[in-house]
């Protein structure tokens, strides 16, 4: 047996291919679901009821679906440049806390219509910082950056950890390490009153038609592309690699800033260490999901964020762990990866 | 200063130091190996995780601690395997493949354990493996303690040995460093790059486990989700900083022990003043400092990441 490249990948392969990776993840899952000895489809039913069954279940999960779509095109434009960016967990807390501390400290003042874009950047370049030092020491040390952003991620999270304890804690928490509060200028006007679901959904959907438009239609998005798919050959036809590198992390590093930002103004108002259920790690199996799409990131931000709300709500009634979601997900990501190796090749006797 | 010295001449912490090392030098020879072989084992965290609830579990469950440590070993080939039919006969990306592994081990492991062990208050405790006095040595005063070890602790070390002979004095070794050098110069004298990777990936991740294992069975005695704690990812840095050796792994892990052990003693001193959180990422600081200066130094395996296909270049 042996496998053997097609010559053409088939459109319509590629598309369904999403859908039987998450079919066979969900078939997998539902061995762990019969393990713990619920019944599997009612268990499934009870998962999107759980995500959309009411209105307050479908506004909570198109709340929870912001913050991955963001993290999901982080990991998307970087992994198209071959910038291995695993930081964008550290680089969402850098963003959250950043926002955080500008809002309570230095622009609470200021009307919601310019403190909110204020806050936005001010999120994404505090994670742009963070992604742009493992890329300087890539380019200056030959240092591999997955490792680096991995490790970051741990020391970005004691950093926070660090500031919520001291500087910026709140003296109204009753001693609990929390940050100091956004200011209510600050908080993101809700799409639909008296839910969570603020305006960061629409911005983390705009955002994805902007990456696509820069993907697509610039010449940075050609680089930046061909400065994944072949490096040597990109340098060769005049790409200036490093430089795009740069940028390439300073969008990965902002979107992954940014979706910081968005979840302590949107939904928190203030940090703490468990401000996000590991959305940068959630993040990449997105990216991977969607096939490294712009667009295709929104949809697998939604069914990633199905999972986990509806798992939620479906533990707590068949006693079947929530982690369920978690490994889940984490099957999809290996099903993908399995699933686009074999729209590549086929096999041959 | 005074208490600095105090904290150095200590036997406590040179005790301490070959007990933090264990399950860093078991997980750096694991990648160590999947990487001389040509694999990058990012499912090293994952595996330690599981490793650490499966071995715990065993004995929970009534087996004795070796054979907790066993079962962990076994069921980190069962991840290697894994890895490696993805990123060997598949040829898949070895850093996608590896965090895949990663997240999806260390979810099962906890999603098995909420399943298996009823939530109380308090996680459940097993007893775990006690220090061995050798008779002779234990007596002598400051060493006796420093080598009153549990037994993981020498099987961790006697791996490293182990590991260094085979790479190096064996035809096997010769085999495995080839097939990360130059699978097809290695296929031509008539060693199969793809049974030398699999195996090295199968063995490596059951040292993985075994080094998480080694948290719950003799370090500590529950299983606690995220005890990990980004070990494997600071293993990762190890293999580099060890320049993919074997004994320079071991010593870069007691190294690494050594400041971990002596941050936490002068927590005690001057935790007053400087927030712990500084102390906590030392580590990680430490590991990102030791791939910058190793980075350009040391030779990288050749075909490290490059996935091998019979009559592809």
């Amino acid at each position: 047996m042996r496998f053997e490249r097609r010559e053409q990948v088939s459109p319509i392969l590629a598309l369904v291919t999403p859908l039987i990776a998450v079919a066979v993840a969900l078939l997998l899952a539902g061995v762990l679901i019969a393990l713990a000895g619920a019944p599997v489809f009612e268990a499934y039913g009870r998962i999107l009821t759980g995500a959309f069954g009411s209105r307050l279940a479908a506004t909570e999960t198109l709340a929870r679906a912001a913050p991955l779509i963001l993290t999901g095109l982080a990991a998307a434009v970087a992994f198209r440049a071959r910038l291995w960016n695993i930081g964008a967990e550290g680089q969402l807390y850098l963003g959250a806390i950043a926002a955080a501390a500008a809002s309570a400290l230095l622009f609470g003042n200021l009307p919601g219509l310019i403190q909110i874009p204020l806050l936005f950047v001010i999120g994404a370049v505090a994670g742009m910082i963070l992604l742009l030092i493992p890329l300087w020491l890539r380019l200056k040390f030959q240092v591999d950056e997955v490792v680096t952003t991995l490790l970051l991620n741990f020391v970005a999270l004691l950093f926070v950890s660090m500031l919520i304890d001291t500087v910026l804690k709140d003296p109204m928490a009753f001693g609990w390490p929390q940050s100091l509060p956004v200011s209510p200028e600050a908080e993101l006007p809700k799409i639909i009153p008296r839910s969570r679901l603020h305006i960061g959904l629409g911005v983390a959907v705009v955002l994805a038609f902007v990456v696509y438009f820069i993907q697509t239609r610039t010449a940075f998005g050609l680089q930046s592309r061909a400065a994944g798919l072949n490096p040597s050959g990109a340098a060769f036809a005049g790409v200036p690699l490093g430089r795009t590198l740069v940028l390439v992390a300073m969008m990965s590093g902002g979107l992954a800033g940014l979706a910081g930002a968005v979840e302590v103004m949107g939904v928190t108002s203030y940090v703490t260490t468990e401000l996000s259920p590991g959305y940068g790690y959630s993040g990449i199996v997105v990216a991977m999901l969607a096939g490294l799409s712009p667009l295709g990131v929104v949809l697998a931000a939604l069914f990633t964020a199905t999972m986990f709300v509806g798992a939620d709500a479906m533990s707590r009634s068949m006693g079947v762990p929530s982690y369920i979601a978690d490994v889940t997900v984490a099957l999809s990501l290996l099903s993908m990866l399995v699933a686009i190796f074999f729209t590549q090749y086929r096999i041959r006797k | 200063m005074s208490d600095i010295i105090d904290i150095l001449t200590s036997a406590g912490l040179w005790a301490a130091v070959l007990r933090i090392a264990t399950p860093l030098i078991l997980g750096t020879l694991g990648a160590l190996l999947c990487e001389r072989a040509g694999v990058l084992n990012l499912g090293i965290e994952g595996v330690m995780t599981f490793g650490a609830m499966i071995g715990w579990f065993a004995v929970w469950n009534g087996a004795d601690l070796w054979t907790g440590l066993l079962i962990a070993a076994l069921s980190g080939m069962l991840f290697g395997l894994l890895h490696s039919g993805l990123t060997v006969t598949l040829g898949l990306s070895q850093h996608v493949s590896g965090l895949g592994v990663t997240l999806f081990a260390s979810s099962f492991s906890y999603y098995l354990f909420r399943l298996l062990v009823p939530v109380e208050g308090t996680p459940p405790k097993i007893i775990p493996f006690q220090p061995i006095r050798i008779p002779g040595l234990a007596d002598l005063p400051f060493l006796g303690e420093v080598f009153t070890q549990t037994a993981p602790t020498w099987v961790a070390i006697g791996l490293a040995l182990l590991l260094a002979f085979v790479l190096f004095r064996t035809p096997l070794g010769l085999a495995i460093r080839m097939t990360g050098e130059n699978p097809h110069a290695a296929e031509a004298q008539g060693i199969n790059p793809m049974l030398v990777r699999y195996g090295a990936v199968i063995f490596g991740s059951a040292l993985m486990a075994m080094g998480g294992a080694f948290l719950t069975l003799s370090a500590f005695d529950s299983f606690i989700p995220t005890m990990v704690q980004g070990r494997g990812w600071i293993c990762i840095a190890l293999v580099v900083f060890a320049s993919w050796r074997p004994g320079r792994a071991l010593a870069g892990a007691l190294l690494f022990a050594f400041f971990d052990a002596f941050q936490l003693r002068l927590q005690n001193v001057i935790g007053g003043v400087v927030p712990y959180q500084i102390f906590l990422m030392a580590p990680f600081l430490l590991s990102i400092l030791a791939l910058v200066v190793m980075a350009r130094r040391t030779r990288v395996p050749q075909a490290l990441m490059q996935p091998y296909r019979r009559g592809e270049r």
